[in-house]
């Protein structure tokens, strides 16, 4: 089921935007979850920041803690427009031009009042809570908070998967640090004992949830499909890679997700956009890198007028991988949760990332790898030129390259992206038609 | 006769190409984009068109054996041909400025500016012949410079001596010059021919005893139909205007393609352009592998030395020569746009030589575009320079020298037509598209 949406802004004409009834039950969580985050100085309730990728949900939920996520913060103030005058504003305190702009929107959205989607202001954190280092950059973002907030800081140290496995030996010393660090640190700043069943309660919800989660991406196989795995894909991911991962509105969302999904699956229909259903399936992509959020319809737009549908994308992993098996384990809690860390994607190896994407291409029948090289992010950028190379070489299948940023909207060139995507769509073709010609 | 259009919609100039049938180029045009890329387009696509007629006119007077001294005559018939383009973009141009003598201002005036303009126009077509004399040298091939200078000099004169005042003249002529700029000459080309014709055999006497036979021969090339069968548009233009979807192609693979139909061993093709610069990698068939290109920002391409002559006082194509006087060339890392100004006046300030200053700016923009080239995979042989660049000696001097520093002796091509890569490309994509053939497939 879709619905229009008539959105208001103040310079454009009244538009209508096409949304999956999940998407509207997403906002309304999302909307839930604000409310409860910026009522915390009214109920007492206590907050803990902390990042997507490693995101300790369940265990910070058995604290009676709420999640608050700076980097969804900075992806809403993205969708919103108004990272722009966030990100000027960090500048002006003395950010440079190329640190991350995910950063640079949380710390000018600080100085300019702090407020919320709901126009009400965040509350101060009372703990902050790292539990992934593979993005440098995330230390020093807390380092930065820690200063503003001075609050209790915890760092759960995941060791890289530079060998590209996870070993017994990195299971225990992350075990180790969450008996001996983070749970007693939790229990001192919530005033809550910590209760194992209580976990395993919420890591049962969440492995329902994943469950369902993986059917949905898993669509994508079907020609035509029924999703488009980044554009639309970041919805999908929402509230399992934030506050709701383990609740039973993470249950009930997925469950009513993957209906949607299988409905359009047995009508042999393809992705719903924001201009409604998508035309004729004419590319399938896997993208890796993260979209951009300052222009996301724009960008999107770009892709679905050409029939370009992205089957599979690294982003949708950045809080979790789970379409290769793994799922929270109820049984081994903490273990579990160390896994969780270990294996979210920007924790591997590029010859895994590469493994990933080489896999997806093949497995989802893609025509090709695109990457999205966002500017200031060094933690996903790094290695990315490489990356295609080995992707091209291993699959045959033409990559390409386009640049853009998270959340600042100087580094969104229509017109260049626009040239390059429709250089590679036009790429692809020749390719089939040379292949056609060969054959 | 069929023939297939490419026209390439570059942000400084826009470029047409006319293919036969035979995958031959019949013609080529170019004229400034003048940020009306649909005039450009049909200005270009004409003259395409004219070129086209002359190498009719060159293979008919050839598989005849006519007794002439062929370059010399086609010389002449050329610039015979754009006096008379001239002359009829001159008609037009008073036509549209008598259109402007109306209103207010003109009420008492109107009388003495319609004579005036009527001395000003007899002068300029007096002087008409000289410009297109042998040896003449213009300033620019585009209608605006040559008339605009002359007119400046004659109405000066004629309304002094008319006791009128000049800005009056010139007032009408600037909002008469966009008007007919902004629509292509608009008369028959092939009376336009014979009225040239006419002319150079009316006064040269080394062709008066051929004069039949050429007549003849010229009369059966006009008779010859060059039918527009396709047209592809490229370039950044290429978006704003009316063609429909299946007659767009992206410049990327037209100036691989383009590349590719000039040097067939060509893997590597290098454009820079006005405001982007690419490397692209192609296959044995001409099929774009990779590329890449600037990002938003457009350091270093071509309207950056555009900006640089703007800063020197000084034309786009004399800063090649000049930068070549150079024996040693400043240090520039910087090719942003915004500073190149600035960074030229600090230079010269530190009273660093003007040939050092542009040795070391043009080095950096190659520096620039061979990072860009590395990024999308090296270069193999061959290689191919295209676009606006290319024509820059100081430019072609520091690839040479930087590719051989970086990827040791490769073959290096820059075509004399390089500028019309893109274009060409785009043509071999219309005939393509004419015979049904999918984009990628030769045959």
């Amino acid at each position: 089921m879709t619905t229009a949406t008539k959105i208001v802004t103040s310079k454009a004409p009244v538009k209508e935007v096409i949304k999956d009834a999940s998407m509207l039950k997403q906002k309304e969580m999302m909307a839930a979850h604000y409310d409860r985050l910026t009522g915390a100085p009214e109920t007492g309730a206590k907050v803990a920041s902390t990042f997507v990728p490693g995101n300790l949900n369940e265990l910070i939920m058995c604290f009676d803690l709420i999640n608050n996520l700076p980097e969804v913060n900075a992806i809403q103030s993205g969708l919103r427009r108004v990272s722009g005058s966030y990100v000027l504003e960090a500048e002006k305190i003395g950010h440079s031009e190329d640190v991350c702009t995910y950063v640079k929107s949380d710390i000018g959205m600080m100085s300019k009042g702090n407020i919320a989607p709901n126009g009400k202001k965040f509350p101060n954190p009372d703990v902050l809570l790292l539990s992934y280092t593979g993005c440098f950059t995330f230390m020093k973002w807390f380092e930065l908070l820690r200063e503003q907030y001075k609050c209790e800081t915890i760092m759960l140290h995941t060791p890289y998967m530079g060998d590209g496995k996870i070993t017994k030996n990195m299971i225990d010393y992350m075990v180790k640090q969450l008996k001996d660090d983070v749970i007693p640190t939790l229990e001192r700043v919530s005033g809550v004992k910590f209760d194992i069943d209580r976990l395993r309660e919420y890591l049962k919800k969440s492995k329902k949830a994943e469950d369902d989660l993986v059917r949905v991406l898993q669509s994508a196989k079907t020609k035509p499909s029924p999703i488009d795995a980044y554009f639309g894909g970041i919805y999908y991911i929402g509230p399992i890679f934030g506050a709701f991962r383990g609740t039973d509105d993470a249950i009930d969302y997925y469950r009513f997700l993957r209906t949607e999904i299988e409905e359009r699956l047995a009508k042999g229909q393809g992705p719903v956009t924001p201009d409604g259903d998508m035309g004729k399936e004419k590319y399938r992509l896997v993208v890796e890198g993260p979209p951009n959020y300052t222009s996301f319809r724009q960008f999107w737009k770009m892709f679905y007028d050409e029939g370009a549908v992205v089957v599979a994308s690294s982003y949708t992993k950045v809080g979790g991988v789970y379409d290769f098996g793994f799922r929270h384990d109820p049984d081994n809690p903490l273990e579990t949760l160390a896994e969780y860390c270990l294996g979210v994607y920007t924790n591997r190896s590029l010859p895994m990332r590469i493994d990933m994407l080489v896999n997806y291409i093949n497995e989802y029948e893609a025509d090709g790898l695109l990457i999205n090289s966002i500017k200031s992010c060094n933690s996903f950028s790094a290695g990315q030129l490489l990356m295609m190379r080995e992707v091209e070489k291993r699959t045959g299948k033409p990559a390409a390259f386009v640049e853009s940023d998270l959340v600042d909207p100087r580094y969104f060139s229509a017109a260049n992206i626009k040239n390059r995507l429709e250089s590679y769509f036009q790429m692809i073709d020749q390719k089939r038609a040379g292949a056609a010609a060969a054959a | 006769m069929k023939t297939f259009v490419g026209i390439d919609l570059g942000s400084t100039t826009t470029k047409a190409v006319l293919l036969d049938e035979d995958r031959k180029v019949v013609g080529h045009g170019i004229t400034n984009s003048r940020s009306n890329y649909a005039t450009a387009a049909r200005v270009a696509s004409q003259e395409a068109h004219v070129d086209g007629q002359f190498t009719l006119f060159r293979r008919a007077l050839t598989d005849a054996h006519a007794k002439i001294e062929l370059d010399s005559f086609l010389g002449s018939l050329e610039r015979a041909f754009r006096l008379e383009q001239f002359l009829e973009q001159l008609d037009d141009l008073e036509q549209t400025c008598l259109g402007q003598i109306q209103g207010e201002r003109f009420s008492k005036l109107a009388s003495g500016v319609k004579e005036a303009l009527a001395e000003v126009f007899r002068r300029l077509r007096n002087e008409a012949p000289e410009l297109y004399a042998p040896g003449a040298k213009r300033k620019s091939d585009f209608f605006r410079d040559i008339a605009g200078s002359r007119y400046h000099t004659h109405a000066e004169e004629v309304a002094r001596a008319a006791g009128l005042p000049y800005d009056l003249l010139l007032n009408v002529y600037d909002k008469s010059i966009i008007e007919v700029e902004n629509r292509p000459p608009a008369g028959e080309l092939s009376d336009k021919f014979r009225r040239a014709l006419g002319r150079v055999l009316a006064t040269e006497s080394s062709v008066k005893s051929a004069a039949p036979e050429i007549e003849k021969m010229i009369e059966g090339a006009l008779a010859i139909d060059l039918e527009e069968s396709y047209l592809v548009g490229t370039g950044y233009g290429r978006v704003t205007l009316p063609f429909s979807k299946e007659h767009i192609r992206s410049e990327i693979l037209c100036h691989g393609l383009g590349a590719h139909m000039m040097y067939p061993q060509t893997r590597t093709v290098l454009d820079i352009g006005g405001q982007d610069t690419k490397g692209i990698q192609i296959d044995s068939s001409g099929i774009v592998a990779n590329f890449q290109m600037n990002d938003r920002c457009a350091a270093g391409c071509g309207r950056y030395l555009g900006y640089i002559a703007d800063e020197m006082n000084m034309g786009l194509h004399e800063l090649g020569p000049l930068a070549m006087k150079s024996d040693r060339p400043a240090r520039i890392n910087s090719t942003c746009t915004v500073f190149a100004g600035a960074e030229l006046r600090d230079r010269l300030s530190l009273g660093e030589k003007r040939e050092d200053i542009l040795a070391g700016l043009h080095r950096a923009i190659i520096l620039r575009a061979i990072s860009i080239i590395s990024r999308s995979g090296g270069i193999t042989n061959e290689f191919t320079f295209t676009g606006g660049v290319a024509k820059n000696e100081a430019a072609v001097r520091e690839l040479r020298k930087v590719v051989k520093e970086n990827y040791g002796d490769v073959t290096i091509n820059i075509n004399p037509d390089s500028i019309y890569t893109g274009a060409l490309g785009a043509a071999e994509f219309a005939r393509r598209a004419y015979l049904g053939q999918p984009d990628g497939s030769e045959q």
